[in-house]
């Protein structure tokens, strides 16, 4: 496969990273991430018929019971918040139904 | 006093020969002379470092007995969050971001006695390689200042280089601890992925991210490495392994140590300088009574793009946090703006360009119809570069090669064209893909003006990061180019 990339492909990307950039970055990015996934295509050369992926290099389990521990006050938890409504213990957001 | 090794600071705290106090101040000059020139901290906690240390002296007056690094002070890359001390990442998204909670490697640094002094400065998440990415401006590589100290941990690098702190600690996803270490002249050691606890770590790409330490010794190395290892409930990845004395592992014997070198992937693309001062430290180990074998590594030279391909992926998901919701900045917002609408432009003004480029590249390929030929691929090429490791392994007990195929390049040399940038992480970045631990050591200096340091890493089996240190110990103790001070 080859990759080419439009203006458009980077708007629907940036869409779904939630990214607003301005014309510029869509400009720049077409271009370089072009570069970038053109040199990563030599991938596709490796022959990779029957090998399985590695997600993760750890061969240990990580299960353990499920039992609750102490974590953080809720006060602590949205004391960073740019937004907090911390008499009810939430973060405060712009309207979610457009 | 001039600083040496944290082992010599902490006998000589013990000893009554100084106090933390007086070394904790020695540090706290130290770094306001030099900051200004290598922007090495983002931030220094001045009072609580010396509230720390008088802990400490407190504790030697009463007679308990003291930590195996009591009244060390400390540089914490600002990627880790300290409980109350800002944390930023070096990004604009974070700029006043106060943790609630300390990461598990600085709860460990502090009940061992250490005095942390202050937060690094780092590319931005830790994306890069020079440095330049950090929202408050480039450090500066101490032995000659036009010039990176490399990325991403550079303000660590530089702080120990420039003899501020004995030890720092950096992040290693890429090469990020072992590289800059290699510019600045200094011992950078990433452990085994699952070796040291990751909470509190700011995640870049989670199954790559390893903790580390910075140190101008081996020996300080192994010291720091015992006291950070080890299983935490808080990270489900660190490994129940039982961690050794790594300072024991430092018997200054490798006869019969079999000294890998993958002299095909090595072949290309290497600076004279940096293959000259790599070929003598083979030498350095024939003559100690090791033995060096080919090994051969065929799937190397997939390494960046299987890592770049895998580790933005991994970037993208982890940076969805970034929202402006829980914690960090947040774009102003009217009436008519909906949720999403805030999401992006908060995301847009927060984070700098090689952040966007990675979030850019890593949704691209998880994203349909590309997740297939990029993602899964880079996945099982990763598989094969882990066998060519496994393989290696069965004829050699550690393997070297250089850490940086180049020695540190000027500030800007290289911003515009991010590729290039990239492809200079070759030597580092198939040791995380693989999980291995590896640790850069410093062998030389470019000739002629400014002298520039050089590095080579030494990589040993997973969870053998003794053998790996007591080679690089050897290494040290054979040669004198860690001895060496920047002009700064």
């Amino acid at each position: 496969m080859s990759t080419t990339l439009s203006i458009e492909d980077v708007e629907r990307i940036a869409r779904l990273a939630n990214l607003e950039l301005t014309h510029e970055e869509k400009q720049l990015f077409t271009r370089q991430l072009a570069d970038i996934l053109a040199y990563a295509e030599q991938v596709q050369a490796v022959d990779t018929a029957g090998v399985e992926a590695t997600a993760h290099v750890n061969a240990h389990g990580v299960e353990r019971p499920d039992e609750p521990i102490p974590c953080l006050a809720v006060a602590d938890a949205v004391a960073n918040a740019p937004d907090p409504a911390p008499e009810a213990g939430l973060f405060r957001v712009p309207r979610v139904i457009g | 006093m001039t600083f040496t090794t944290a082992r010599e600071i902490r006998e000589a705290i013990a000893s009554g020969a100084t106090s933390a106090a007086d070394v904790c101040r020695e540090a706290l000059t130290r770094i306001d002379a030099t900051n200004s020139s290598l922007n090495a901290f983002n931030h220094v906690v001045a009072e609580r470092a010396l509230e720390q240390a008088m802990r400490v002296d407190r504790q030697r007056a009463s007679g308990a007995s003291l930590g195996p690094l009591a009244g060390v002070p400390v540089a914490v890359k600002d990627n880790m969050c300290v409980k109350g001390v800002r944390t930023t990442a070096s990004s604009k998204i974070l700029d006043a971001f106060i943790p609630p909670y300390d990461a598990t490697v600085v709860e460990r640094l502090e009940s061992a006695g250490a005095v942390i002094v202050g937060k690094t400065n780092c590319d931005e998440f830790a994306m890069g390689s020079s440095n330049e990415n950090s929202a408050y401006g480039p450090v500066r590589n101490p032995w000659a200042t036009d010039r990176t100290p490399g990325g991403s941990s550079g303000g660590s690098a530089a702080a120990v280089a420039a003899q501020c702190v004995p030890l720092a600690l950096g992040s290693d996803t890429g090469g990020s601890i072992r590289q800059p270490a290699s510019f600045c002249g200094v011992v950078g050691l990433k452990p085994t992925y699952g070796r040291v606890s990751r909470y509190g770590l700011l995640a870049f790409a989670s199954s790559l991210d390893q903790i580390g330490p910075f140190t101008r010794s081996v020996g300080d190395a192994a010291l720091a490495l015992t006291a950070l290892a080890g299983h935490d409930r808080m990270d489900s990845t660190s490994s129940s392994d039982a961690v050794p004395d790594f300072s024991a592992a430092l018997t200054g014997d490798i006869r019969g140590v079999r000294v890998g070198v993958p002299r095909a992937f090595v072949a290309d693309g290497v600076d004279d300088s940096v293959r000259r001062a790599f070929d003598a430290s083979l030498d350095v180990f024939r003559d100690a009574g090791a033995r060096l074998v080919d090994v051969d590594l065929p799937h190397a030279r997939y390494a960046i793009p299987v890592y770049y391909l895998i580790c933005t992926a991994e970037a993208s998901s982890n940076l969805a946090r970034y929202d402006g919701v829980k914690y960090g900045h947040r774009a102003a917002t009217s009436t008519d703006d909906t949720l999403t609408a805030m999401y992006s432009r908060t995301r847009d003004e927060g984070f700098g360009p090689e952040v966007k480029r990675r979030i850019m590249l890593g949704t691209y390929v998880l994203s349909h119809g590309y997740y297939d030929a990029f993602y899964l691929k880079a996945q099982q090429v990763r598989t094969l570069l882990r066998r060519d490791y496994e393989r290696a392994f069965e004829a050699a007990d550690v393997i070297v090669m250089p850490t940086s195929p180049i020695p540190p390049f000027r500030l800007g040399e290289k911003t515009d064209d991010p590729l290039q940038m990239y492809l200079a992480d070759i030597f580092t970045v198939s040791v995380n893909l693989a999980g291995l631990p590896g640790v850069s050591i410093p062998c030389g200096f470019t000739e002629g003006a400014p002298r520039l340091p050089i590095g080579f890493q030494v990589i040993g089996r997973m969870f053998d990061e003794a053998t790996m240190l007591r080679v690089a110990d050897v290494y040290e103790r054979t040669t004198e180019w860690w001895e060496g001070s920047p002009p700064i």
